[in-house]
């Protein structure tokens, strides 16, 4: 399966050089990235399969330069992909041949921390733990937290709608920000939100979070600080089947209590880990849950036991509970290195992101590796239990003919099982290049072209970060979205379809 | 209601589509109503013409476990809690109802009506807005074309997060058919710290400083003296705490404690008189029974006292108010002026940054000032263009939200 994104345009290519003469007039030379050795550092993000180098890398410092730079790239009719930290497993910031990179990395400031309104103003180029260690102080933190947050930027979470182990409690990206400032493909700055809640208008705050950066360039976050809970504890629980460990999860959701964290393991992610280091993981369990319970000391008491009193009904044949903060964290670690140590069995891994109803967990499995037989690879799992958010990491050898592509096959059936029983085809990594082509799984044509017009509200001329999300590309005129002005539509040269 | 108005019932989005391309066809204006009750929220712009969904109702998936409910969007509020309060869960987003603002059945709202108007309640800081809770939905556009969007699960980041947009878009964009929604647990039980004895200003520092403590407080209120429900002599600031029974008791110990040195008397709403009262503040019962018009300001939690000193310097005659989230939402009965005070209040809120909306007016008043906070031009363009990429012909509740849109 090869990817194939829109053919670079010959018009754009032969007007490199005019561009970057014109971006010199907005940015220092040292903000431009031309050559192509240094262009290369730039190539791909985090989902490493595919490659493109930039026509010009652009790192913008202040927002009067965000904006000229979108401005000219509409008069030149010239493609933008906005980029973070590069961290997205999705492509979203694989930059294009025939466009602009816009590297927002030099938007690194902390412009301001409000505690008396719980909320921070911070640019968007802000790396996501950087904002809890700004708050940490007063014992805040920013909830979501993505396992990428010592890399990933505010800005990147905000394009994606980031999540993280919190998120079953305290929400994602959308549910933890109050602001934005968004420079539009014309040049235009709107703000959005503010400090405050809750705007009667249209919630363009919440549609611009999960926008993949096609929708505009965020230049600055209004982000919620909470107080930090006053204790954590953990408990680690052994099941003697994935079928048990499901149903341990729905009994405690049940039971009307949400942990601050549920996050689960199979088999052969356990091995993995303690190979990579050791934590006291079960070796024999086929199937590990870790759940945090947070709040006041009397609560999390409480909960734990209720919990625990759960994972025994329900068969648990390792029961832990963290008496103290390092205990806590010696749970976490086998988590948090998963990926590393799955990485230690097979270096080629591809990690998948679907979410499913939890209930039908034991039956996705099964199908999981079902389809994982057929094609003669191996599929490791840690997932969000909590919330259903599933992680297969379907493990490959690159350098085996045909194995990455037999990767690539086995996700892409993994993710149509997802869909199948009621589920969705990303819960955090985004749709970006990599899950494009199956949207078509999850929506009819017209539930696309309405999305697509909505884009178009916003980029009529489809220039901001194109070939990404939507499987099929069409103009604005399409879809009865071209805006006419003054009696003439603009570019009339242009074919109309 | 009007007479002179016509209602078509709705069976299925097969029918809306239907009507919804043939209004378009004629470039007539459509009214979209669940019960109707809500005739006199927002800009009063009458369609001759309306589509109801009073008759598509019923609740179609509910899996208490998997905290998710699908109801077809007619399903009147009322059954959808119901339904959830038979297993111990709630719509933590805390719907408001209509009746004691503007007159007429309790409940009667439909649950496509409240996702419309992003309806949420008191428990908003912690628990977030009807917005926050939408997982995904079914609907008929402006266009006619029945779309869907989001799903049923709580983490999805497929494609554009369209129900945000629909949440709080007053059926301007599209008639919603169904929605699917997250719910939560209810909480074993609940209390009400109460802290008298300070001025307004020095009650709602309070509540902003309760929010800055660990005690995962779910709602912050103040009332000033003689205000419905509680009726005290005094200004009121009020903290709800809500889980089990013990870690209830033991939070609202902790607080008093952490508040102390405010200066203020402490009394504890018990479990009923907690809830009736949270009940009376989501449904504005301290500015409803007063006769005039109704604002609500959104603002930072700072900022809600100072808007309104602010609004108090011009003069404005205030009947009644009071504050909910810590601060940041006032809620305002004026005495009745052709212009509802609305370039005062707006001044007001302008200073700081937030939004006023016209919540309770005439209906003259109401289509003659704007409802909603006026936006600078490029972000009314860009909402303009939103609104065309559902609905080109604007033929869904045309002028309902804005006088252009
Ligand atoms: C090891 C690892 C673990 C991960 N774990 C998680 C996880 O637990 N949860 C999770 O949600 N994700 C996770 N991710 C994915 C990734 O970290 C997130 O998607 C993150 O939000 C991307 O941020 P970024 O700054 O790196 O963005 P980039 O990769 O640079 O860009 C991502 C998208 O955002 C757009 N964008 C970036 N900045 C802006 C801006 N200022 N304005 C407009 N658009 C912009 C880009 O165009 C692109 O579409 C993980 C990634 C890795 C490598
Ligand atoms: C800040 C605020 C304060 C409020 N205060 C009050 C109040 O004091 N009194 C009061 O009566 N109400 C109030 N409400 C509104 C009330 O909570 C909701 O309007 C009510 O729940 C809607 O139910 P309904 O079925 O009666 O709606 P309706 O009155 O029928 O409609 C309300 C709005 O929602 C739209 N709508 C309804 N159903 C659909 C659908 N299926 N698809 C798309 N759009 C639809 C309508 O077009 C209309 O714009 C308030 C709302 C807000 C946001």
């Amino acid at each position: 399966m090869t990817l194939i994104m829109p053919a670079p345009e010959p018009d754009i290519l032969s007007q490199r050089d005019a561009l970057i003469e014109r971006l010199r007039a907005i940015l220092p030379a040292s903000n431009l990235v031309v050559d192509e050795t240094a262009r290369r550092a730039y190539e791909c993000d985090a989902f490493t399969m595919y490659r493109a180098l930039p026509l010009v890398v652009a790192l913008p410092e202040t927002v009067a330069q965000v904006s000229a730079i979108m401005a000219l790239a509409a008069e030149m009719n010239i493609k933008i992909v906005p980029r973070g930290a590069g961290t997205s497993l999705s492509g979203g910031s694989m930059p294009l041949e025939d466009g602009i990179l816009l590297g927002m990395s030099k938007f690194n400031r902390v412009l301001e921390i409000d505690y008396e309104n719980r909320c921070a103003r911070v640019q968007p180029g802000v790396q996501n733990l950087a904002i809890s260690k700004a708050v940490e102080e007063r014992g805040f933190y920013y909830a979501p937290d993505p396992s990428s947050q010592i890399a990933c930027s505010i800005g990147g979470n905000v394009a994606e709608n980031a999540g993280g182990v919190h998120c079953l409690k305290y929400g994602l990206t959308t549910n933890n920000i109050l602001g934005l400032e968004v420079v539009l493909m014309g040049g235009e700055i709107v703000r959005l939100g503010g400090k405050h809640l809750d705007s009667e208008a249209y919630d363009l705050l919440g549609l611009m979070t999960g926008s993949e950066g096609l929708l505009g360039v965020v230049t600055e976050v209004t982000v919620r600080i909470l107080q930090k809970p006053a204790v954590a504890r953990c408990l680690l629980l052994g099941f003697p089947s994935v079928d048990a460990g499901a149903h341990f999860v729905g009994a405690v959701i049940a039971r009307g209590v949400i942990p601050g964290g549920m996050e689960m393991m199979d088999r052969a992610t356990i091995h993995a880990v303690e190979r990579f280091q050791p934590c006291g993981y079960p070796l024999d369990a086929e199937a590990l849950v870790i759940v945090e319970l947070d709040g006041t000391q009397a609560e999390v008491d409480l909960l734990v036991s209720v919990v625990d009193a759960i994972a025994r009904a329900e068969g648990a044949t390792t029961t832990k509970i963290s008496t103290n903060e390092a205990e806590r964290l010696q749970f976490w670690a086998g988590r948090k290195n998963a990926f590393p140590a799955v990485s230690c069995i097979q270096p080629d891994y591809l990690c998948m992101d679907g979410t499913i109803p939890r209930g039908r967990l034991p039956e996705v499995l099964a199908g999981m590796d079902a389809i994982a037989k057929r094609e003669g690879l191996q599929v490791a799992n840690v997932f969000h239990a909590g919330d259903g958010n599933l992680h297969p990491l379907i493990l490959y050898d690159a350098s085996k003919e045909g194995e990455m592509a037999r990767a690539e096959k086995m996700g892409f059936d993994i993710l149509r099982l997802c869909v199948s029983v009621g589920g969705v085809l990303t819960g955090e990594h985004g749709v970006g290049v990599e899950k494009r082509d199956l949207m078509g799984e999850m929506f009819t044509e017209i539930d696309l072209e309405q999305q697509m017009r909505v884009k178009c509200a916003f980029d009529p001329m489809n220039r901001l970060n194109p070939g990404k999300v939507f499987p099929t590309l069409h103009r604005c005129a399409e879809f009865g979205m071209m805006h006419v002005s003054g009696g003439a539509a603009p570019f009339p040269d242009l074919p109309r379809f | 209601m009007d007479a002179a108005i016509a209602t078509l019932d709705i069976r299925d989005a097969a029918d809306a589509a239907e009507a919804i391309r043939a209004a378009a066809a004629r470039n007539q204006p459509l009214g979209v109503i669940g019960a109707g009750t809500k005739r006199r929220l927002g800009r009063h712009a009458p369609s001759p013409r309306e589509l109801s969904t009073r008759a598509l109702t019923g609740v179609t998936l509910y899996e208490p476990e998997e905290l998710v409910l699908s109801a077809r969007a007619g399903t009147p509020l009322r059954d959808v809690l119901t339904l959830l309060d038979a297993n111990g869960q709630q719509l933590a987003f805390e719907p408001l109802d209509h009746a004691l603002l503007f007159g007429g059945e309790t409940c009667a709202a439909t649950i496509g009506g409240v996702i419309a108007v992003n309806a949420s309640g008191p428990r908003r800081i912690k628990a977030g807005a009807a917005r926050d809770h939408l997982l995904g939905f079914h609907c008929v556009t402006g266009r006619g074309e029945i779309v869907k969007s989001g799903g049923r699960v709580m983490k999805n980041v497929t494609g554009y997060d369209l129900s945000k947009l629909v949440t709080g878009s007053f059926g301007t964009l599209a008639l919603l058919t169904d929605v699917t929604l997250k719910v939560l647990p209810k909480a074993e039980t609940e209390q009400t710290l109460l802290l008298l004895g300070l001025d307004e200003g020095q009650a709602v520092a309070q509540l902003r400083r309760a929010s800055g403590t660990s005690n995962e407080v779910s709602s912050f209120a103040m009332l000033p003296a003689g205000a419905a429900p509680l009726c005290r002599v005094e200004t009121v600031a009020a903290l709800r705490i809500e889980g089990p029974e013990v870690s209830v008791a033991t939070r609202r110990d902790a607080l008093a404690a952490a508040l102390r040195d405010s200066g203020a008397r402490f009394e504890t709403l018990p479990f009923a008189e907690s809830a009736a009262f949270w009940a009376a503040l989501r449904d504005a019962a301290p500015v409803a029974g007063h006769s005039g018009q109704v604002w609500r300001l959104s603002l930072a939690p700072t900022d809600g006292v100072r808007a309104l000193a602010r609004l108090r310097e011009t003069g404005a005659p205030i009947l009644a108010h009071f504050y909910d989230w810590a601060g940041g939402l006032v809620w305002l009965c004026l005495e009745p002026a052709a212009d509802a005070h609305a370039p005062a209040v707006r001044a007001a809120v302008d200073a700081f940054g937030g939004h006023a909306t016209l919540i309770r007016a005439s209906d003259e008043t109401r289509a003659r000032v704007e409802v909603f906070h006026p936006q600078p031009p490029p972000l009314a363009a860009l909402s303009r263009r939103v609104k065309e990429s559902f609905d080109p012909a604007h033929v869904l509740e045309r002028g309902r939200m804005r006088a252009e849109v």
